[in-house]
C-alpha cells in the first residue's frame, strides 16, 4: 500500500533531475541559512509549495500543455496590460498588481507562458514554416516584452526575449537572418541606450568602472566581487563570512546570494555550482532531443535554456561582468514566485520526458 | 498530432541543440574562467579587501594630562561629555540625516553652522561631532533611534576644562580644533600615527609648548565592523598612555592676588624665584577664559577678544616691548662701576637738565636734585645724573654691559611668542634704519628711555639676576613634566645659563641703593612703609609719546592712550632674595603710584602671606602727584 503510494507520487519524476535538483536546494538552504537564518524556514516552506506544484505540472501531459499555451499567453497579456494601467508602484517600478488579498507579478508567469505559446505557434506550422511565421512569432514576443521592460524590469524582460528567442532558435530561425539581427542590435544599440531609465545607464557604467561610483550603485559589485574573490579556493566555511555577516554584501539572500555561497565555499563550491548546472542543461537538453513532439522537443530545450540563462546572468552579474538586472540564482536564491516558475519549468521538461515513448505506443 | 516527423527536422533540430550545447559551454567556460582569476590569482588582493572591510582600526585617545601650581592648583584638567557624532563619508544624505536627528535631540542653527566649518577644517576625519555635551535624556533618545541613522554614533569624549577661568589665561593658554597649520606640524614631526584621532591641539600659552608631552601615546584597538561601521567585536587593544602632568612653579595664589592687583588696569607682571629661574606668577592683564576656544569659538566672543583695543589676547609679559624707564637706572649705574667710570661718592651738580651741545635734557624735577652722587642718583632718580653718565659711557660700553643681562634678547621662556625687545646699539641702528648713531641718542637711553624697549620678563630677568648675584637662570614655568603612569618626574633642571662676572662690593652698593629707595626719602618709601621685610626696588616710568625739549608731560592734558606706562622692579628680601618682581602699568602714570603698589601686595603675599582687601591700583587718575611726595617723585 505505502509502496503504490510511493510508486503513484514518484511516477512521472526523473530521477537525475530531482537528484541534481535535490543538490541544488541543498546548496540553496545552506546558503539561504546563512545569509539570512530568518528566511531559511519559509524559504523551506517555499520549496515545498514549489515541489507540489512540479510535482502536479509532471502529471499534465504535454498534449494538454499544447493546448493551454493560446489562453495562458493571453492571459499573460492581459494581466500585464493590467499592470501597466492600475499596477502599484513599488521601489519606483510598477509591478505588481493586486488581486483580492495578495498581489501577483504577471511579468514572471510570462518566463513560462512565452515559450508555451511560441512553441504551440511553430508547432501549429511545423511542417512549413515560413519567414512569416517567424515575423509573427516576433511580434508575438515583443509585445509583452515591451510591456515588462516599461515597468520597468529589466532583469525579468532579458529573461522573456531569452526564453522566446531559444523556441525561435531552435524552430530553425535561418542563420542570415540572425545575422542580420545581431548587425541591427547593434545598430540600434545607441537608441536602445537612450531610452533606458538612469538607473539601468548607470548600472552598465559601472560595470565598465565599479570604482566611479563606490558608495553607490558600484558599492553592490564591488563588495560582492570581494566576497568572491576573499573566498579563495577552499571558501572561508559555512557561515564564516566576513562580507556576508557582517553585511557588507547587499540583497544577500536573494540575487546576490551567490556572493554568499561562493565565499564560504570558494572555488570548490563554485564549481559544483556549475557542475550542477551543466548537468540539469545536459538533462534537460537530452530530455528535449528525445521529446516525442515537435512541440515538446522546443518547449524542453527553451525551457532548460532559461535555466541557463538564469544561472549564467545571475552568476555574471554577482562576479562583475554583467550588469546588474533583477535575475536570482536558480534553485538557490531566496523568493517563493522565482522557485515557483522554476520548478514549473522542471514539472514540465519532466512531463515531456514521461510522454517521449507516446508515439512508440 | 504529428506522430511521424521528418528525420531531417530532428536532425535540423539536434544540430540546434548542439549549437546551444556550445553557447553554454563557452559561457559557463567564461564564468569559470572569472571565478578562478578571482577566487585564485587575485584571492590574496580581495582577501585584503575583505579583511580591510571588516577590520578597523579605532584609536583610543589618551586622557590629557593635566596642569597644577605648585601647591597641587588645578589650573586645567578633563571632563567627559557625551557627543553625537556623524560619519560623513557613510551618510548619504547629510542634510536630511541632520533634520531627522534634530527631531531627537536639539541641533540648532549655531551647532549646523560650527558642524558645517568642522566639515571645510577637517577633511582627514571620519567623525565630526554636531553636537556636544548630550544631556543624558538626549542620549537615551537617541540610542533608541540609532538603528535609523547609520553613520551617527554617540561618544564619550573628554574636554578640556579650565576651571580658574581667565585666571593665568595667558600662561596657561588653550587647546582648540587641529587645523590644517596644526596638522602640517604633526606631520613634520612625525607625529600623524599619535595624533590619529586626536582632535584638538595645544594653540597658545603651556598648552602649545608641551603639547606633545600634554598628548600622551595614542592606544588602539582592532575591532571588526559590519558594513554600518559599527564595532561588533573587539579583537586585539593597545591600551593608550596618558599624557603627563605639568607641575609648575607658579604660584597660583600669588598669581591671582597679582592679576586682582591690577584692577581694571592693563599690564604685565612677572614673578621669578631668583635662585633658580622659576617663575612664581606671569600676569598680562587684561586676560580671557581659555574655555571659549576648546568647542570651537564662536564668531560674536571672537570678534569681541580680536577687536577688543585692550587686546586681551596678547600676552604682554612675554611679547609687549616697553621702554624700561628708570628701572634701567641700577645696571647704568652697575655699569659705571665695573667699568670705572664713576665711583659711589663722586658727585655731580643737578641744575635740573643736562646740556648735550645746546640741547637741554630735562630732568623730572624742575630745578634739579642739587647734588648728586650714586645712591642718591638710584633712591631719588635723578635723571641729569644718567643723561651724563651715559654720554660718559658712550652706547657701545652700555649695550655691551647690559646685553649679558638678557636685554633685547628672548629669555627661553617656555612658552611661545616671547618677543626680542630691542637693546640699542650702533650695529642695531645700522641694521634696523640704515643710520648710523647719533652721539645724542646715547644721553637719553641712560634713563631708560629712547629706542630702548624690553619686555617684561625680560626686565624680570635682569632683577633677578641682579639678586642672584650676576647668576642667570632662564625663566621657566614647569617645574616638572610627572608621567602620569609611572609617577616619573623630569625636572626642568635649572641651569644657570651664565654668571656675570661682578665686584660683591659693586653689586653690594646697587643693592643698597635700591634698598634706599623703598625706604624713606626713596621714590617708593611710601609704598613699601611698615612691610616687614627688607626689599630693593627702583620705580620707572615711561614715555609712550615723545615730548618735545621745552614741554612738560602733564597726565591730565594727555589723553588716557598716551599717558606713561608705570614701572616697578623689586626684588625681597635684600639680603637672601627670594623673589624678583617686573610689574608695568600701561598708562599708569608714574611707577610709584601704579606699579610699585601691585609689586608690595605681591610681596607681601609671598613673603607674610598677607592677602589684600582691595586692588593695588586704582585707574591712574590725572592728578597732580600728592604733596609732600613732590620732591621724592622725580620719575
Amino acid at each position: 500500500m505505502i509502496r503504490r503510494i510511493w510508486l503513484r507520487f514518484t511516477d512521472g519524476l526523473d530521477g537525475p533531475l530531482m537528484a541534481i535538483l535535490g543538490m541544488l536546494m541543498a546548496c540553496g538552504l545552506a546558503a539561504v541559512y546563512s545569509a539570512s537564518t530568518e528566511h531559511f524556514f519559509s524559504q523551506l516552506a517555499n520549496l515545498t509549495v514549489a515541489f507540489t506544484i512540479m510535482w502536479l505540472m509532471a502529471q499534465v501531459p504535454p498534449q494538454k500543455l499544447q493546448n493551454y499555451a493560446l489562453p495562458v499567453y493571453l492571459l499573460g497579456l492581459a494581466l500585464l496590460l493590467a499592470v501597466a494601467l492600475f499596477g502599484d508602484v513599488s521601489k519606483g517600478a510598477r509591478r505588481w498588481l493586486h488581486v483580492g488579498p495578495t498581489r501577483i507579478q504577471p511579468s514572471e508567469m510570462m518566463k513560462i507562458a512565452m515559450p508555451l505559446m511560441l512553441a504551440w505557434y511553430f508547432a501549429q506550422r511545423e511542417t512549413a514554416i515560413r519567414y512569416r511565421d517567424f515575423l509573427v512569432a516576433a511580434v508575438l514576443l515583443l509585445v509583452p516584452v515591451a510591456l515588462i521592460a516599461k515597468q520597468p524590469d529589466l532583469g525579468t524582460a532579458i529573461l522573456v526575449v531569452a526564453a522566446g528567442f531559444y523556441v525561435i532558435f531552435l524552430a530553425g530561425l535561418p542563420w542570415k537572418v540572425m545575422a542580420v539581427l545581431a548587425a541591427g542590435a547593434g545598430a540600434a544599440a545607441p537608441f536602445a541606450w537612450n531610452m533606458m531609465h538612469g538607473y539601468q545607464k548607470r548600472r552598465i557604467l559601472t560595470l565598465l568602472d565599479p570604482t566611479s561610483d563606490p558608495l553607490g550603485a558600484g558599492y553592490h559589485i564591488i563588495q560582492s566581487t570581494i566576497a568572491v574573490g576573499s573566498g579563495g579556493f577552499l571558501g572561508k566555511g559555512w557561515l564564516h563570512g566576513t562580507q556576508t555577516h557582517l553585511e557588507f554584501i547587499p540583497e544577500r539572500h536573494t540575487d546576490f546570494i551567490f556572493a554568499v555561497f561562493s565565499e564560504e565555499f570558494g572555488l570548490i563550491g563554485n564549481t559544483l555550482l556549475l557542475v550542477l548546472y551543466t548537468a540539469l542543461i545536459a538533462r534537460g537538453l537530452m530530455i528535449a532531443s528525445k521529446a516525442a513532439t515537435f512541440f515538446g522537443r522546443m518547449l524542453a530545450g527553451a525551457v532548460t535554456l532559461i535555466f541557463f540563462t538564469y544561472a549564467f546572468v545571475n552568476m555574471g552579474m554577482v562576479t562583475g561582468i554583467l550588469p546588474v538586472v533583477g535575475v536570482p540564482l536558480p534553485f538557490i536564491s531566496y523568493g517563493g514566485t522565482a522557485l515557483v516558475t522554476l520548478f514549473l519549468g522542471v514539472g514540465i521538461l519532466m512531463s515531456i520526458h514521461r510522454n517521449r515513448m507516446l508515439v512508440q505506443k | 498530432m504529428h506522430f511521424h516527423q521528418p528525420e531531417d527536422q530532428i536532425f535540423r533540430f539536434r544540430r540546434r541543440l548542439a549549437v546551444a550545447v556550445g553557447f553554454v559551454v563557452v559561457c559557463f567556460s567564461v564564468l569559470f574562467a572569472r571565478f578562478f582569476w578571482l577566487q585564485v590569482v587575485q584571492q590574496s588582493y580581495y582577501q585584503t579587501r575583505a579583511e580591510e572591510n571588516r577590520i578597523a582600526l579605532l584609536p583610543i585617545v589618551p586622557n590629557r594630562g593635566l596642569i597644577v601650581d605648585r601647591n597641587g592648583e588645578v589650573l586645567s584638567n578633563n571632563y567627559s561629555a557625551y557627543t553625537l557624532e556623524i560619519t560623513p563619508s557613510k551618510v548619504p544624505n547629510l542634510e536630511a540625516t541632520i533634520d531627522e536627528l534634530a527631531k531627537e535631540v536639539s541641533i540648532e542653527a549655531k551647532d549646523r553652522k560650527r558642524f558645517k566649518r568642522l566639515m571645510e577644517e577637517n577633511k582627514n576625519f571620519d567623525s565630526l561631532a554636531i553636537r556636544n555635551r548630550l544631556s543624558d535624556e538626549e542620549v537615551a533618545r537617541f540610542i533608541a533611534r540609532r538603528y535609523r541613522f547609520p553613520g551617527v554614533e554617540i561618544k564619550a569624549r573628554l574636554f578640556r576644562n579650565y576651571p580658574q577661568g581667565a585666571l593665568a589665561s595667558h600662561l596657561v593658554g588653550y587647546i582648540s580644533r587641529i587645523n590644517d597649520r596644526d596638522q602640517e606640524k604633526i606631520e613634520d614631526d612625525d607625529q600623524e600615527d599619535n595624533y590619529e584621532g586626536t582632535e584638538y591641539f595645544g594653540k597658545t600659552g603651556l598648552e602649545q609648548k608641551y603639547e606633545y608631552a600634554l598628548h600622551g601615546e595614542t592606544g588602539f584597538e582592532q575591532v571588526e565592523v559590519d558594513s554600518g561601521g559599527r564595532a561588533v567585536r573587539a579583537l586585539s587593544r593597545i591600551p593608550p598612555v596618558p599624557g603627563a602632568n605639568l607641575h609648575l612653579t607658579v604660584d597660583l595664589k600669588l598669581q591671582e592676588i597679582a592679576e586682582k592687583a591690577f584692577g581694571d588696569n592693563k599690564g604685565a607682571l612677572v614673578a621669578i624665584e631668583p635662585s633658580t629661574g622659576g617663575i612664581l606668577a606671569l600676569v598680562s592683564m587684561p586676560g580671557f577664559d581659555p574655555s571659549l576656544f576648546v568647542d570651537g569659538i564662536d564668531p560674536q566672543n571672537w570678534r569681541d577678544l580680536n577687536e577688543s583695543p585692550d587686546r586681551p589676547m596678547v600676552n604682554r609679559a612675554i611679547n609687549g616691548a616697553y621702554p624700561p624707564g628708570s628701572t634701567f637706572k641700577p645696571y647704568m649705574a652697575l655699569a659705571a662701576l665695573e667699568l670705572g667710570k664713576r665711583s659711589p661718592s663722586q658727585t655731580i651738580s643737578d641744575p635740573g637738565f643736562f646740556d648735550f651741545g645746546g640741547h637741554k635734557f630735562r630732568d623730572d624735577k624742575p630745578g634739579g636734585h642739587g647734588t648728586v652722587d650714586m645712591y642718591k642718583s638710584i633712591v631719588v632718580s635723578c635723571d641729569t645724573y644718567y643723561y651724563r653718565l651715559a654720554n660718559d659711557l658712550g652706547i657701545e660700553n652700555i649695550a655691551g654691559f647690559m646685553a649679558p643681562f638678557g636685554f633685547g634678547s628672548p629669555t627661553g621662556v617656555d612658552i611661545e611668542g616671547e618677543g626680542r625687545g630691542i637693546l640699542p646699539s650702533a650695529e642695531w641702528k645700522m641694521k634696523r634704519f640704515k643710520q648710523k648713531w647719533y652721539p645724542g641718542e646715547t644721553v637719553s637711553i641712560g634713563i631708560g628711555q629712547g629706542y630702548n624697549a624690553y619686555t617684561p620678563i625680560q626686565i624680570a630677568q635682569a632683577v633677578a639676576t641682579l639678586a642672584n648675584n650676576g647668576v642667570m637662570f632662564r625663566p621657566h614655568i614647569v617645574n616638572y613634566i610627572e608621567n602620569s603612569k609611572t609617577g616619573a618626574r623630569t625636572y626642568m633642571e635649572p641651569k644657570p645659563v651664565r654668571t656675570i662676572a661682578l665686584k660683591p662690593e659693586n653689586l653690594e652698593f646697587i643693592k643698597h641703593a635700591m634698598e634706599g629707595v623703598n625706604q624713606e626719602g626713596g621714590t617708593g618709601g611710601q609704598v613699601f612703609k611698615g612691610a616687614g621685610y627688607t626689599s630693593a626696588g627702583k620705580t620707572g616710568t615711561a614715555q609712550v609719546i615723545g615730548i618735545k625739549a621745552n614741554e612738560k608731560y602733564s597726565a591730565a592734558h594727555t589723553a588716557k592712550e598716551h599717558r606713561d606706562h608705570g614701572l616697578f622692579i623689586a626684588f625681597a628680601p635684600v639680603d637672601k632674595p627670594r623673589i624678583a618682581v617686573a610689574a608695568l602699568v600701561e598708562n599708569g602714570g608714574f611707577g610709584a603710584q601704579s606699579a610699585a603698589p601691585i609689586v608690595r601686595q605681591v610681596l607681601d603675599y609671598y613673603l607674610l602671606g598677607k592677602v589684600p582687601g582691595a586692588p593695588a591700583v586704582l585707574p591712574a587718575k590725572p592728578a597732580a602727584p600728592a604733596p609732600g611726595d613732590d620732591d621724592q617723585e622725580s620719575d
